[in-house]
């Protein structure tokens, strides 16, 4: 392999972001070493085993994996905003809606939701951290690893460009005999691994590390979602890391699982891809759903309402959502009685849906409703999510379905489905738990911009797509001939993810602004919440709780509040017992990073010797039997006091 | 509250046009010219109308709640009181969406079923059958009966039914028509089967909506449906008039391109169906690689030589085929 | 934080216990997984294009004794848990070593078959029968591989720092790791071969 082929050349676009990557690479690694940093980005995050830092690290890889993707998505937005544009080439633009899909739902909305709730699990079950802090780090940075692998594909070999379902024969050595798709492959098995192991961890976190008194009906709603959602993640990964798998061998190893030639079957892979990927998208919205009702509750002043059926409603949909997976394909020529038997399971899933919007409205009924930016969101996303979910039932039906499917109806839906239920729930969430993150709010009223300018943009892209759907335009089409007419719905669209683009960069500023002006004086419990990640210190310390709560009811918070209980007793400190950085974690995924890359190039040498160095790690690991360390008493009782002021 | 006002005159804004389509039929999908789509376009119809109700509700009450109950600063130290919910109440929401799903469920099924079939009416009709195989990026469309092979275009009889037996010669593509009827996925070594039936004679816009690589975009192609005397006709010119259909002409029509429109004598039907394998020996992944850098544009360029090579020899062969553009005309608008 | 009277000595403290859900719920993991590769194998099992089918080739004499190996390497890591919770270094030792033995046993055997296989012309890419039964058989293999190695470092461990509440927990789930080996092959045996050479 030349060089030339080696580095993505011959596109003024290209070049510009390979240089401005390389400019910002060196620019980083010198203002961090003129800062002399180094050694406390090492010990403070690269090591870390703490649940909020990983947390925050999560959420500043997904913010950033956002911009990349949305840039994506912008540059398709311009490129059918006029028929016969050429902005970008056939190829280009398959490489970036490619990529546009993989990026925003598993490296932007994935780690957008674990990391919130990384912070947000352990403090509201009042734990000190998650069951394996550790194994916690290492699913940070694996996810990580695979993310930045598949981001080098840009610069580096070429882009992935089967789509980011990568349906066969397609996705294909024959047909795609570039390095792209084992981008695709390889990536996302690294990253893959990764939230496997977050799934475990949760699972055994919340089921062992509750406070003493949370019984399961008096878990918060927002960890309930997450507990279920982890479940799905255990049931569902594995399929996808078997698919990927299978997609490995086919495109390095010459195997015939989805080959045309050889009995190979392409249609096992659409199986496989949707048998994970179905349940994967109420991964993403389930946990959502959770923010939601959090947010909605403190703001309206209320208790949840429904709280049990909202309970069962979530195990529903995670029940059901592993029934439904023929819907991505009923036009693959299934029996008449298969494709009635799908869109039954498919329209189901409405019926806890619908009892959830319900509990919300019902929750937001007689209460006294505060117009914060975080609630906002989440009340723009009962009107938008209805209509994904109205279209989503239009789709369900599979005899009309043969009319939208594959159409821009279908992409319009999605993006109504997804948008309101993660990235709304996302932003309600970062406004709602930044304090206890950073110790100070964003800004309210730069928020408010960015809620406008996000909600308005958002419709006014995606609605104009139902359109151009039923009037015959399928999807992942770079261009169209002016006789179509549907050069004027694209140019609306793409002006509205112009407005949409603004809302981002509002967010970006506000961030910006407020870590320069906010006020840091922002008390343990700046929204008067009801769950007990308020009821310790804005930004939480490191060791969550001085003494571990006691719990009695569901939003014991609330009720220890009225009460006047929520101080600490002296007599209760204990040293707290802490576990200790580790380097193991960051090092074990650079080498599964590594051993990623060479593969993508079917260096199989290098990646062998790359493969030792995983191999090293984890026997270091087995060898280690570093008990973690103790906070004395001493040291818990100075930080407490410095918020709660004497102890009693 | 300022906010909540603009936040309600958004909403409606963005709604006037949904509430426009339902009235406005130009949309394909809402213009059926068959019965199958007509069929399909009714229960879509149908299901929106019942959502729209849904929507409605949903919107109404929460604009409602959320305005009635905003806090507002002569609220003083008002606490709403706490609600753990009301079983009628919820059992009524579990319920509401049980009763939407058995109304969408009962019609869906039956245009299922519908739809697979020959449409009502023409069940007597022998169809006329068209296989249909799907290449990188092109339709080669084959009438078994009348041993004519058509690339891009189909000719068929008005007001009589149609057969399409679906099959990929490599890639999966799917076939659609959205005014006659719902798509179908094509696929190497699978058949898959289809009936439509144009009510009048008429151009109808089909295309391919399964990505499948870069020529996928311009995977369009044209029916035409004619009287029932014109397509004879057709056919009785294709046989005076257009050349032979040669398995070397066929390989190459299979390389990876887009072509213009073909007509051809005999089928490829005699010498490979792809439906039941074969297909691998057609595909070679060298005329697939991207490189990127200085020599894509030669090979572009290589590429359109060979792309209009084939065009001018469609134009000489082409008998019938007047229509001056290689992609089809979406007319309607 | 320790007691000694009523658990198992690897349930002792609140992080074992965790390990050990943590690990049942990994194995929840593995059996989708294996699933998942049983189903696929299922569906491309008649798919030989021109290879072989499977009653061309699996002799059902060898995979019995393998059969028969990795079931006595499963009642043996059994035996060694029983020594362990007696306090019974020495016999954990043995028995573990035993049980290594005979998983590398089968190990050697199944390379055997492999190797026979590939001669009678079924190599992984020869049809999406071969690429199913060698992926599915290889995962299984590459698993005992794993186990092997990390039980040989955890009775490194266990000589040097004697059974602990740490090294039993570790060795308890090794073993669970053991056992579920066991079963994914008899479903392996039953599903692939038995059912491979009826049908």
């Amino acid at each position: 392999m030349s060089w030339d082929e080696f580095f993505v050349t011959g596109d003024p676009l290209i070049l510009a972001s390979q240089i401005g990557i390389g400019l910002t690479m060196v620019g980083l690694i010198a203002l961090i070493t003129y800062l002399k940093r180094w050694k406390w980005l090492w010990s403070e995050w690269f090591t870390t085993v703490d649940h909020k830092k990983i947390g925050i690290m999560y959420v500043l890889a997904g913010v950033l994996m956002f911009f990349r993707g949305g840039v994506d998505g912008l540059l398709m937005k311009a490129q059918t905003s006029r028929p016969e544009l050429d902005i970008l080439d056939a190829q280009h633009y398959d490489e970036i809606f490619t990529t546009h899909g993989v990026i925003m739902i598993l490296f932007m909305a994935m780690p957008l939701l674990i990391g919130i709730m990384n912070v947000v699990i352990p403090l509201q079950i009042g734990a000190r951290d998650v069951a394996f802090p550790k194994l916690n780090a290492f699913s940070f940075w694996i996810f990580f690893a695979g993310a930045m692998l598949f981001n080098l594909s840009f610069v580096i070999g070429g882009s992935p460009d089967a789509g980011w379902t990568s349906y066969f024969p397609l996705a294909g050595k024959e047909f795609t005999p570039g390095v792209g798709n084992n981008y695709y492959a390889l990536s996302l098995q690294i990253a893959g691994i990764g939230t496997l192991a977050t799934g475990i961890n949760f699972v055994v976190t919340i089921i062992k590390m509750r406070a003493p008194g949370m019984s399961w009906m008096k878990l918060p709603i927002f960890t309930w979602s997450a507990f279920i959602t982890n479940i799905i993640i255990v049931a569902a990964f594995p399929i996808l890391t078997v698919a990927l798998l299978f997609m490995t061998l086919d495109r390095l190893f010459g195997t015939h699982f989805f080959t045309v030639a050889a009995g190979g079957d392409p249609m096992l892979w659409l199986n496989l891809f949707w048998l994970w990927g179905h349940p994967e998208v109420y991964i993403v919205v389930l946990p959502a759903f959770g923010m939601f009702s959090e947010v909605i509750a403190t703001f309206a002043r209320k208790n949840l309402y429904g709280y049990k059926s909202m309970v069962y409603a979530i195990a529903g949909i995670a029940f059901l959502s592993m029934l439904v997976w023929v819907h991505h394909f009923y036009t693959m020529g299934n029996s008449a009685a298969v494709n009635s038997i799908f869109s039954l399971t498919t329209m189901m899933i409405a019926i806890p849906t619908g009892v959830k919007i319900f509990n919300w409205l019902f929750t937001l009924r007689k209460g006294r409703i505060q117009f914060t930016t975080s609630m906002l969101w989440s009340l723009a996303f009962i009107p938008c999510f209805t209509i994904g979910g109205v279209t989503g039932v239009m789709l369900a039906m599979a005899a009309a379905d043969y009319q939208y499917h594959n159409t821009m109806f279908l992409v319009a839906h999605f993006h109504y489905v997804l948008i309101p239920g993660v990235v709304f729930a996302v932003f309600a969430a970062l406004y709602y738990w930044w304090p206890k993150m950073f110790g100070f709010k964003l800004n309210e009223k730069i928020g408010k911009w960015h809620f406008w300018l996000f909600v308005i943009g958002f419709n006014l892209t995606f609605m104009p797509m139902f359109f151009v759907g039923l009037d015959g335009m399928s999807r992942r089409m770079y261009t169209y001939a002016e006789s179509t007419g549907w050069g004027a719905w694209l140019g609306f669209s793409a002006i509205g993810s112009l407005v949409m683009a603004a809302g981002f960069a509002a967010l970006c500023y506000n961030i910006y602004w407020s870590f320069r002006y906010a006020s840091r004086d922002v008390g343990n419990d700046p929204w008067n919440a009801r769950t007990l990640e308020w009821s310790t210190a804005s930004p939480a310390p490191h060791y969550n709780f001085a003494v571990v709560p006691e719990v009695e009811t569901l939003d014991d918070f609330w009720y220890k509040k009225k009460k006047g209980e929520t101080g600490l007793k002296k007599a209760d400190l204990k040293p707290v017992h802490m576990p200790s950085n580790s380097w193991t974690p960051i090092v074990l995924a650079g080498a599964f990073g590594l051993v990623g890359f060479f593969l993508v190039f079917e260096w199989i040498p290098l990646a062998i010797i790359a493969a030792v160095g995983i191999v090293i790690g984890l026997v270091a690991n087995t060898f280690d039997y570093d008990d973690g360390y103790h906070i004395p008493v001493d040291e818990l009782e100075e930080e407490e006091r410095e918020w709660r002021g004497d102890l009693e | 509250m300022k906010a909540m006002k603009k936040l309600i005159y958004a909403l409606t804004l963005l709604f006037i046009p949904v509430l426009l389509a339902g009235c406005e039929s130009k949309l394909l999908v809402f213009d059926p010219k068959g019965p199958v789509a007509r069929s399909l376009t009714d229960l879509i119809v149908y299901s929106i109308i019942l959502m729209l109700v849904v929507v409605v509700i949903i919107f109404v009450l929460f604009t409602y709640i959320v305005w009635k109950y905003r806090a507002r600063k002569d609220d003083g130290d008002f606490e709403p009181k706490e609600e753990k919910g009301n079983h009628l109440l919820e059992i009524t929401w579990f319920t509401i969406p049980i009763i939407i799903v058995i109304a969408l469920m009962i019609p869906t099924m039956k245009t299922i079923y519908e739809v697979e079939d020959i449409p009502k009416g023409y069940k007597d009709e022998e169809p006329l059958v068209i296989n249909v195989t799907s290449a990188d990026w092109k339709w080669i469309f084959s009438y078994p009966e009348q041993d004519i092979e058509t690339v891009n275009y189909i000719n068929i009889p008005a007001d009589h039914p149609v057969q399409f037996k679906l099959t990929s010669a490599g890639t999966m593509q799917s076939f659609w028509v959205p005014q006659l009827g719902g798509q179908k996925y094509t696929m190497a070594n699978m058949q898959t089967n289809l009936y439509l039936v144009a009510d009048k004679p008429g151009s109808f816009y089909g295309r391919n909506t399964n990505f499948n690589g870069q020529g996928y975009a311009h995977m369009e192609f044209e029916v035409q449906a004619q009287t029932e005397e014109d397509f004879n006709k057709w056919v009785h010119e294709v046989h005076n008039t257009a050349i032979d259909l040669s398995e070397e002409k066929y390989s190459e029509i299979l390389k990876p391109g887009v072509l213009g429109r073909m007509t051809f004598n005999g089928t490829h039907l005699e010498w490979i169906d792809h439906a039941h394998g074969g297909s691998e020996k057609y595909i070679d992944s060298e005329l697939y690689r991207i490189d990127h850098g200085d020599d894509e544009e030669d090979q572009e360029e290589d590429h359109e030589e060979d792309h209009e090579d084939v065009q001018e020899e469609n134009e000489n062969q082409d008998t019938e085929e007047t229509s001056d553009s290689a992609t089809t005309d979406h007319s309607h608008h | 934080m320790t007691s000694h009277t009523t658990t198992p000595l690897e349930y002792n403290t609140e992080q074992s216990q965790m390990n050990i859900l943590g690990f049942w719920v990994f194995l929840g993991a593995e059996i989708v997984l294996f699933s998942t590769l049983f189903a696929s194998y299922f569906v491309l099992e008649h798919n030989t294009a021109d290879g072989p089918a499977g009653q061309d080739i699996f002799i059902l004499k060898d995979v019995l004794i393998e059969t028969f190996i990795l079931l006595t390497s499963s009642f043996t890591s059994g035996l060694a848990i029983h020594s362990m919770r007696n306090h019974d270094k020495k016999g954990l030792l043995i028995w573990m070593i035993v049980t290594l033995l005979l998983g590398a046993g089968f190990l050697y055997m199944e390379i055997n078959e492999f190797i026979h296989y590939v001669h009678e012309g079924a190599t992984i890419q020869t049809s999406g029968f071969t690429a199913a039964f060698f992926t599915l058989l290889g995962t299984h293999g590459a698993h005992v591989t794993f186990g092997i190695i990390w039980i040989s470092l955890l009775l490194v461990q266990v000589y040097r720092r004697g059974i602990t509440e740490k090294t039993s927990s570790k060795l308890f789930i090794s073993s669970l790791y053991w056992h579920f080996l066991d079963v994914v092959w008899i479903f392996i045996f039953t599903f692939v071969y038995l059912k491979g050479m009826v049908m």
